[in-house]
């Protein structure tokens, strides 16, 4: 019907340079290593799923992804968990310290990872949590805590008070309320914060890899192993970083519909 | 200003051609607004009144029909291109700019020169009572002068073919609203703008416009000023629409000369028999509660009632009565200091106030 | 809103609280006691005072990684920021091509920050990048090994590729959030394109832009794994960020004071960035209302 916009054609632009990195990942992935170094192409030459295939049969390999994708979910869980109550109380009462607490709480947030390394190493060391998936699970929340806190008191801000008031008057209870009635209100806001969640954890590296040795240890880290003494085997450490992907991209798939909608996060 | 014609339009979100009868949210429309008349557009939520502002001011393309400005066509002509103004419900203000700012933003995008605009801005100011405000930032001002600003940006323009307010005062509180509304009155008096006003309260409606369209269902249903509304509404919807309470209605059936219900019969005239006679329709008595005479003896055309409530509201009383024995419920409206009977009373229609409809169309 | 004051509601936040505490009160101040004390081994530790601060205060390393931090964060920002917001206001509003427009460029966030190394490193290398390649292909000797200017490049190009969607998103959502009625009323006064941008869509974008220059500011001045992996702090030093510097002293020389009183200092620049920021953001907002 209608010619296409420049704007159109700057996105499409911008979305197919998005793509390129992550085509050239996968287009390595399935290549063995000679034909990577031994000749350029656009497209894979004899494409072959034996990456994959030397990944999935080899429990190091794969177990990397299910321990990555176990301390994310614990995570995201636990999260959401201390998360909502508090970001109901922010959103709802003045109590004493709520501003300095709320601060404090972001604060945590500007904390650069690297600077919680060592102690972090020593505490979970002397708690006995050093090696296990809970321990970059309560990690992770020094910064994911205070993230969703924010996101969720911003949307349940915007639920009007009476909304409580006349539960209260209906006769519900607070745990009754707060699950069947004020949830569903905020839903948008728990999706995001989900996402965002799960986004943080999964992405960390450097805490996931001071926390953990074997039993635990991330997809991420495994991936530094394709460094042996005949150098880098590029094709393999493609196809890890491909298989990355795919969690990721399910996330999206299912958080589709709140991006478009939920996304704005509520006020500053 | 201009005359603005809708010449068959109707509309349906559906698409064109792949719309069923019921599809429509607006249905086949002939109007002609006149040049410089105030308009209101009155119906319940989703009658299409909505949809009828938005074809005049090109936010929606009718499916069918042409729209004339003065006799140009601008069925396809996008809202810029219209000359048309919009109050729309919620205050739309650009936030960062002063209320100056604000009202001559229409006249910096036309490329006017900056005295001309001064001079104009300063003129609506002093006429919508925002001059002490020119310098303040639009955003912290009250929802009825964020309201004002809306109306002044089309009030600046001296080229506008009319003004069209989408329920203009709906977050406005109760005690500003009538001011608004007086303050609209007087620049419409002014002024002479084609103001088309869309409300579902009748008090806004009747109080506003010197006609009052009143939709349902996508259909206009009567055309006419608040008094032919009152006095003739044209189809039951309009009779029990407008008015507070609206128009007693009652089933009846015809028996020779006479009209028949539960509860007593009413002698027709022999105008209105003949045109009902012989037509298989579903037939309604109307009558406004205060044309009802309540009386305490029965006499010549009197109704046994009985009385179930009686309220007051301060200016007159509102009488709640059955008639005959547990038939219909007729509203009367009395003076303050009328005397009612105890609980048994006669009521009287007068033929002249009394309207017959005949599948709910007034039967004139 | 109307809050009402109500001190129970300690008892919602009493769960973060212990959480947060665990996982951040603890550690620091472990940091802070490594910060005030040195030791000779064998567990034998004594009190220096702000020594450790004085002496990482007039680091010359530290200084230059600081600069180059701040360089960096300054560019993406600058970057991503007016990027993101040309990106949201080209997608579509409605039909199929939103979520397909959405999850495209949703899916750069969820790559884990290692593998957007290792992908960038495949990406930008001569031999076997694309990018290295066409570069190599139109004349230009692209070595992010060896040239400074190339590395700083990448690791660049690397975070405008993998953040800059999220000021997509949460610019787009904000654009969603203005009702049409604003825009109409635009179309209405004769707005021109620009005039709508400037004077409706940045003013309500405010919010959503507080958050992402936050987010990005906060993020990228940590930034660690990413330029690790692809150029690890080099060549030379040129790449070399605060973080890297930190876990260098930290965990590879094991020099606990002075690491320890970098990553205070380190800590509280972030926080007077963030509160100056907040502040300023925070003051126009007040003016406005005036």
């Amino acid at each position: 019907m209608k010619a296409v916009r420049p704007s159109g054609l700057a996105l499409t632009c911008y979305l197919i340079l998005l793509m390129l990195p992550l085509y050239w990942l996968i287009k390595m992935s399935l290549q063995s290593n000679e034909d990577i170094l031994g000749t350029f192409s656009l497209l894979p030459v004899n494409p072959s799923f034996d990456n994959y295939i030397t990944i999935f049969t080899d429990s190091s390999w794969y177990l990397g992804y299910v321990n990555s994708l176990t301390y994310v979910l614990m995570n995201v869980t636990i999260v959401l968990l201390v998360a909502l109550p508090a970001a109901y109380a922010f959103s709802r009462y003045r109590f004493i310290g709520d501003k300095h607490m709320f601060f404090w709480l972001l604060s945590n947030r500007m904390a650069p990872p690297a600077v919680f390394l060592l102690p972090f190493f020593e505490l979970y060391h002397a708690v006995g949590l050093f090696d296990t998936h809970i321990a970059v699970a309560l990690a992770h929340c020094l910064f994911n805590v205070p993230l969703a806190v924010w996101i969720l008191e911003g949307f349940m801000s915007s639920v009007p008070r009476e909304v409580d008031e006349m539960a209260y008057i209906d006769g519900y209870s607070f745990p009754r309320f707060f699950v069947t009635v004020f949830l569903p209100l905020v839903r948008n806001g728990v999706g995001v914060t989900a996402f965002f969640c799960f986004m943080y954890s999964w992405i960390e590296l450097l805490m996931a890899r001071t926390l953990t040795l074997t039993d635990a240890k991330p997809i991420s880290v495994t991936m530094t192993r394709t460094i042996s003494a005949a150098g880098l085997d590029w094709g393999l450490l493609a196809a890890a970083g491909t298989l990355t992907l795919i969690p990721g991209a399910l996330v999206i798939w299912f958080v589709r519909n709140y991006i478009a909608k939920g996304f704005a996060l509520g006020r500053v | 200003m201009a005359r603005i014609v809708l010449d068959g339009v109707a509309h349906s979100y559906a698409g064109k051609g792949k719309a069923k009868a019921d599809d429509y949210a607006l249905r086949r429309l002939d109007h002609v607004w006149e040049d410089g008349g105030a308009y209101a557009l009155l119906g319940p939520s989703g009658c299409g009144k909505t949809t009828l502002l938005n074809v005049i001011s090109g936010l929606i393309t009718p499916s069918e029909g042409r729209v004339l400005f003065d006799e140009r066509d601008v069925t396809r002509l996008a809202t810029e291109q219209r000359n048309i103004a919009q109050v729309f419900q919620f205050p739309v203000i650009y936030d960062t700019m002063t209320v100056r700012q604000n009202l001559g933003f229409p006249l910096v995008n036309r490329g006017l020169p900056a005295d001309r605009i001064a001079a104009r801005v300063g003129e609506v100011a002093e006429m919508l009572d925002l001059s002490d405000a020119l310098d303040r930032r639009a955003r912290n001002l009250s929802a009825d002068a964020k309201q004002k600003i809306s109306l002044g940006r089309g009030l600046v323009r001296d080229d506008v073919a009319a003004i069209l307010f989408d329920e203009p005062l709906t977050v406005i509180d109760p005690h500003v609203k009538w001011q608004l509304r007086r303050k609209l009155k007087e620049i419409h008096e002014r002024f002479h703008r084609t103001l088309v006003y869309v409300t579902h309260d009748q008090n806004e409606a009747l109080t506003f416009a010197d006609k009052v369209v009143v939709m349902l269902d996508g259909q206009v249903l009567q055309v006419g000023t608040p008094e032919e509304l009152f006095e003739t509404p044209s189809h039951t919807f309009v009779g029990y629409f407008i008015g507070s309470p609206g128009l007693n209605l009652i089933d009846c059936t015809l028996d020779g000369g006479d009209a028949v219900f539960r509860g007593g019969r009413i002698a027709l005239d022999d105008d209105r028999l003949a045109r009902v006679r012989g037509r298989n329709v579903a037939l309604k008595l109307g009558i406004r509660p205060r044309y009802v005479e309540v009386l305490d003896r029965a006499g010549a055309e009197t109704l046994p009632a009985q009385i179930n409530d009686v309220e007051d509201l301060g200016t007159h009383r509102l009488v709640d009565l059955a008639l005959g024995d547990g038939g219909p419920v007729i509203r009367a409206m009395v003076a303050e200091d009328a005397a009612l009977p105890a609980d048994a009373a006669f009521l009287r229609f007068p033929p002249e106030r009394t309207r017959l409809f005949a599948d709910d169309v007034l039967v004139a | 809103m109307n809050k009402v004051q109500n001190n129970r509601a300690w008892f919602l936040i009493l769960p973060v609280f212990v959480l947060v505490a665990f996982s951040a009160i603890i550690p620091l101040m472990a940091v802070v006691n490594y910060s005030v004390q040195d030791s000779f081994g064998g567990g034998v530790w004594i009190f220096v005072g702000t020594e450790w601060f004085e002496s990482v205060l007039a680091d010359e390393r530290l200084h230059d990684a600081l600069g180059r931090q701040l360089l960096f964060s300054g560019l993406v920002l600058a970057i991503q920021i007016p990027l993101g917001v040309m990106i949201a206001l080209t997608l579509p509003t409605r039909g199929w091509l939103v979520p397909l427009c959405l999850i495209v460029l949703a899916l750069p966030l969820l790559v884990p920050f290692n593998v957007v190394g290792t992908i960038w490193q495949l990406f930008a290398r001569v031999d076997i990048g694309l990018l290295g390649h066409t570069l190599a292909d139109l004349g230009i000797e692209f070595n992010y090994t060896d040239d400074p200017l190339h590395a700083w490049i990448t690791v660049v190009l690397m975070d405008v590729w993998h953040w800059t969607p999220l000021v997509v998103l949460l610019c787009y959502s904000g654009l969603r959030a203005i009702p049409p009625a604003f825009y109409q009323a635009a179309r209405i006064d004769g707005a021109s394109r620009y005039a709508t941008f400037r004077y409706i869509e940045l003013p309500k974008l405010r919010g959503v832009l507080t958050i992402a220059v936050l987010l990005r500011f906060m993020d990228s001045f940590m930034i660690f794994t990413e330029p690790f992996v692809v150029t690890g702090g080099g060549p030379g030093n040129a790449t070399n960020f605060l973080s890297i510097v930190l876990t260098n002293w930290a965990i590879e020389r094991r020099d606990l004071g002075p690491a320890a009183a970098f990553s205070i200092i380190y800590f509280l620049i972030v926080l007077l960035i963030c509160w100056m920021f907040y502040t300023a953001i925070t003051r126009i907002g007040q003016a406005d209302k005036r």
